[in-house]
């Protein structure tokens, strides 16, 4: 039971580490970003993980309804924030990486980097 | 228990889609999977009691993201080129990171657990406070706009940000690339009948369930962001079955670009109100005679500002790409 | 309230409000005018803060008017002050003196979105260094980082796209580790607010989750600050950049991310975790030293001039790395007076750089042979912030160095090998700096022409008062002492001797 409530954690862990593995094998940009994603998310899982609390309810108060228990919104409120820097980012890669595509006619990172040396 | 189990489930499909994901080299199959994964992710949260949050992961992480990849890949290549073996060195290094992050996982609270210092320190005040000095049932929203209006004010400009730097790099934001959409080419799906009569149907749905996620944001899920990223799925439905040029007609560049600028304005603005009348930036006790109204008015106002420059730059990022040959 | 109660919030928020409106302009040069205006008002509120601090100190100011741990607030002391006018300054003076070479960097057509995101650069850059709160910090640490993109994005060179990719990729790397480290902190002790933080850690010190969350900052940061060797985004980032972008982010983007891992360090772990300041200092002295001589070795071989002052800056974050890491009241110190005095020297040698380019087209060595010749006031200028890099007597780099050098002598048994490292490596900048000068003075133009060619007055007069800023607080150093010590006070809090 205690291990069990731990999975969660080890979830997070492993989703960021595949993350992390993708972002650096990884040699498409579009993959790249992907896996950005991927390690982004990781840490959304960790934070709601923290803000559930045995037998809440989302933080949203009832009418007539006493004695609730709720689940933490603090690390809810960060995630909102967090989501939306996420996507903000991975807007922003791709914009880049829709330009590397105009600019050098690949999107792969060691055909980029193997033009670069030429120049 | 059986909510458990539940979640063990969920998470390990989490984690096999993830690996999909990595290992597909089709990049359109990888961008299927990836809003998959936001799917997911999203029950996971509503299973762990995060409306909010399960709401805003659906519409961005499946909606949004998965949009925008699209459109992107509709530039670039949608294979990857056979990837180098796996390198020893790294797999070892990310191996032993996550064998670290397990062990130290054994030191945590558990899930779940009401005696976690979380849920000590800072969480019951706002839990026990918000009826009192806000006295709007959704917390979440009280934290998110009032308690910790500031960094809701950072994210708008996150958002902002982002609008800008695709504006800048794919030139859209301002007449020339868009000129181009005039032409008719680009009829959309018109042709086909039943996406035509499915979207008629559903597109009055989708703006006024994001209409409700605006307004009603302080009594149930929802807010701002939510309602602003639901608003530009139902016009990028409208723009997938009219051709890009009418949907462009419909809200002409210029106008997104005041709605993204003058959303953080208005934002920001509340804050200096609040200066002006006295209290602190972005305190909204003193907008009104009572300060639980003044709050209200705040949070009303601020959460336009915040839906107006997401509906705004999201459009403006999604008609900058399909607008890029 | 009266209006110098809200100068913390003014910092952020008249950059930050600017933005939206500049990027509503049509024109480039009304955007650029409007951009610089309020970097010149956001400088004007740094110098009033600073005189705020030295004074009778700055109030914590709440977001909201809500009370912390519960709202988020501002605090202002001397650390944070010097960062303001490091910042602020840097903005400015890349602003002023890049009216020229923007106008051929951006097209009229996309400056308002440049300029824009310029300030929002500015003011997320402001807001890390007056938030009081953690997660604030990653915020505004992600509207800096996204803005500096754009900005880095905005280069005439396709390399700098490429170079602004991996950028992104490292930088959200560091930015998301950081936020894993806040979250750990944040499930041991239930607060986001760096002085509660504090505080409350004492009950848990030294359980796994602040050992990782330690670890995971430190790292997380030093990828943001290119502590070596996770610096290789940056050469080509600073290379690749417009020239005048380089002038703000070389001064004081990565310091940024110091003066968070400083934060931490010391305002939060230090007391706390008691092995810390071993575990700092063994982690981070190892990677400081080889990033001072190694890129200091490799500056040498560059044959492009803003090549060679990127990897001159990671050794210089070596310097600021090792001082920090030393974990003493003197090696604080002489860290945060070194940050203030690299960014005095290298905005006003890439300044000279964008002068260089402006006339000559190019930043590589080949083409700007003969320079000294035919731009003599914008090179002497060049030599003044070169001295000052190196830390020859009088000139503000040799304050720093001293006060480096006799903290490192406080370090039993490890003194003088550092000391030699130290010297070594200040040799090695002499090299480096030397090729350029003697290229510059001796060389032979590629077309033979040794005609005077010199910028307009405006821009060599901001080259000199940039220039004659690195001899003043050389001779006058008591501005960037009195912040520093009063940073080194708050952030010991009275902790070590």
């Amino acid at each position: 039971m205690k291990l069990l409530g731990l999975f969660n954690y080890w979830v997070f862990a492993v989703l960021l580490m595949i993350g992390l593995y993708a972002l650096i094998s990884k040699q498409n940009l579009v993959k790249k970003i992907m896996a950005l994603a991927i390690f982004q998310s990781a840490v959304f899982l960790f934070f709601i993980t923290m803000s559930r609390v045995d037998e809440g309810t989302a933080p949203i108060i009832q009418a007539g309804v006493a004695n609730q228990i709720f689940s933490n919104p603090l690390p809810q409120v960060l995630i909102l924030t967090a989501i939306v820097v996420g996507i903000s980012t991975t807007a922003l890669g791709l914009a880049i990486v829709v330009r590397l595509h105009e600019e050098y006619g690949t999107v792969e990172d060691n055909e980029i980097l193997a033009m670069d040396r030429e120049s | 228990m059986t909510m458990l189990l539940i979640g063990v489930f969920l998470l390990s499909l989490l984690v096999i889609t993830a690996i999909a994901i990595v290992r597909s080299e089709d990049l359109f199959s990888a961008v299927m999977l990836s809003g998959i994964f936001s799917l997911l992710m999203a029950l996971n949260f509503f299973l762990l009691d995060a409306a909010d949050v399960a709401l805003t992961e659906a519409a961005v992480g499946a909606g949004v993201a998965t949009v925008l990849l699209l459109a992107g890949l509709r530039l670039i290549p949608p294979k990857e080129a056979p990837g180098r073996p796996l390198r020893a060195l790294s797999v070892t290094v990310i191996a032993a990171t996550a064998l670290l992050m397990i062990y130290a996982s054994f030191g945590q609270p558990t899930l779940g657990d009401p005696l976690a210092p979380t849920q000590q320190h800072i969480a019951p005040w706002y839990i026990e406070k918000t009826p009192e000095l806000i006295d709007i049932p959704n917390i979440v929203t009280a934290v998110l706009s009032s308690f910790r209006g500031y960094d809701t004010l950072g994210e708008v400009f996150v958002v902002l940000t982002a609008g800008i730097g695709v504006m800048f790099l794919l030139g859209g934001g301002r007449g020339k690339p868009f000129s181009r959409l005039d032409s008719q080419a680009e009829q959309g799906l018109s042709g086909h009948l039943i996406p035509k009569v499915m979207a008629r149907l559903l597109i009055p749905f989708i703006l006024l369930f994001a209409l409700f996620i605006q307004f009603h944001g302080e009594y149930s899920p929802g807010g701002g962001f939510q309602a602003g990223a639901i608003f530009v799925a139902g016009i990028i439905l409208y723009s997938l079955v009219r051709g890009e040029g009418l949907a462009l007609s419909v809200i002409p560049p210029r106008a997104l670009l005041l709605m993204s600028a003058g959303g953080a304005l208005l934002f920001g603005s509340v804050g200096v109100a609040g200066m002006l009348m006295g209290g602190n930036f972005l305190e909204y006790s003193v907008l009104a005679e009572n300060p639980v109204i003044g709050q209200h008015i705040g949070i009303i106002v601020i959460e336009l500002g915040v839906g107006l420059t997401v509906t705004g730059v999201l459009l403006s990022i999604f008609h900058a790409f399909a607008a890029r040959d | 309230m009266n209006l110098a109660d809200h100068l913390p919030a003014l910092q952020v928020i008249v950059p930050l409000m600017t933005a939206p409106l500049v990027i509503l302009l049509r024109n480039g040069f009304l955007a650029w005018l409007g951009a610089l205006l309020a970097s010149l008002a956001s400088f004007g509120l740094a110098i009033l803060l600073t005189v705020a601090v030295l004074g009778a100190g700055v109030p914590e100011y709440a977001m909201g008017g809500w009370q912390p741990p519960f709202g988020i607030s501002l605090n202002v002391d001397g650390l944070s002050a010097l960062m303001l006018l490091l910042v602020t300054g840097a903005s400015t003076l890349g602003l002023a003196g890049g009216r020229l070479s923007l106008r051929r960097d951006i097209d009229n057509r996309r400056a308002p979105m440049f300029y824009g995101a310029w300030l929002i650069a500015l003011a997320g850059l402001c807001g890390i260094a007056v938030a009081g709160d953690a997660f604030n910090v990653f915020v505004f640490m992600e509207i800096s980082s996204l803005a500096t993109y754009i900005l880095i994005a905005a280069g005439r060179d396709r390399r700098a796209l490429s170079a602004v990719f991996k950028y992104l990729i490292i930088g959200t790397i560091g930015a998301t580790f950081y936020l894993i480290g806040v979250g750990f902190i944040y499930m041991m002790t239930g607060t986001l607010n760096f002085a509660d933080m504090a505080l409350r850690l004492a009950d848990v010190i030294e359980t796994r989750p602040i050992i990782i969350a330690a670890g995971f900052i430190t790292i997380g940061l030093a990828l943001k600050a290119a502590v070596f060797p996770l610096h290789i985004w940056l050469p080509r980032a600073y290379t690749y950049a417009p020239n005048a972008v380089t002038v703000f982010i070389a001064a004081c983007s990565t310091k940024v991310a110091i003066y968070v891992l400083l934060r931490f360090n010391y305002g939060v772990f230090h007391g706390n975790l008691l092995a810390h300041s071993d575990l700092f200092t063994v982690f981070i002295i190892p990677l400081a030293l080889s990033g001072i001589l190694l890129a200091s070795a490799i500056a040498i071989y560059q044959g492009n001039i803003k090549k060679m002052l990127a990897f001159s800056s990671v050794a210089q974050i070596g310097y600021i790395a090792l001082a920090a890491g030393l974990a003493t009241h003197a090696g604080l110190m002489a860290a945060q007076l070194h940050m203030f005095n690299h960014a005095l020297a290298k905005g006003t040698l890439f300044l000279c750089v964008l002068a260089f380019v402006l006339t000559t087209g190019s930043a590589s060595f080949s083409n700007l042979a003969g320079i000294g010749r035919r731009m003599p006031w914008t090179m002497a200028a060049f030599v003044i912030a070169g001295l000052s890099l190196v830390g020859v007597p009088g000139t503000a780099g040799f304050v720093s160095k001293w006060y480096l050098i006799v903290a490192v002598m406080g370090m039993p048994g490890w003194g003088v090998p550092l000391v030699m490292a130290i010297i070594l490596s200040s040799l090695l900048a002499v090299v480096y700096l030397w090729r350029f000068v003697e290229l510059a003075y001796y060389g032979q133009p590629p077309d033979g022409d040794v005609s005077r060619m010199e910028v307009p007055l405006p821009l060599r007069t901001l080259i000199w008062s940039a220039a004659l800023a690195n001899i003043y607080f050389g001779l006058v150093p008591q501005l960037p002492l009195a912040l520093a010590e009063s940073g080194t006070t708050t952030l010991l809090g009275g902790l070590l001797p």
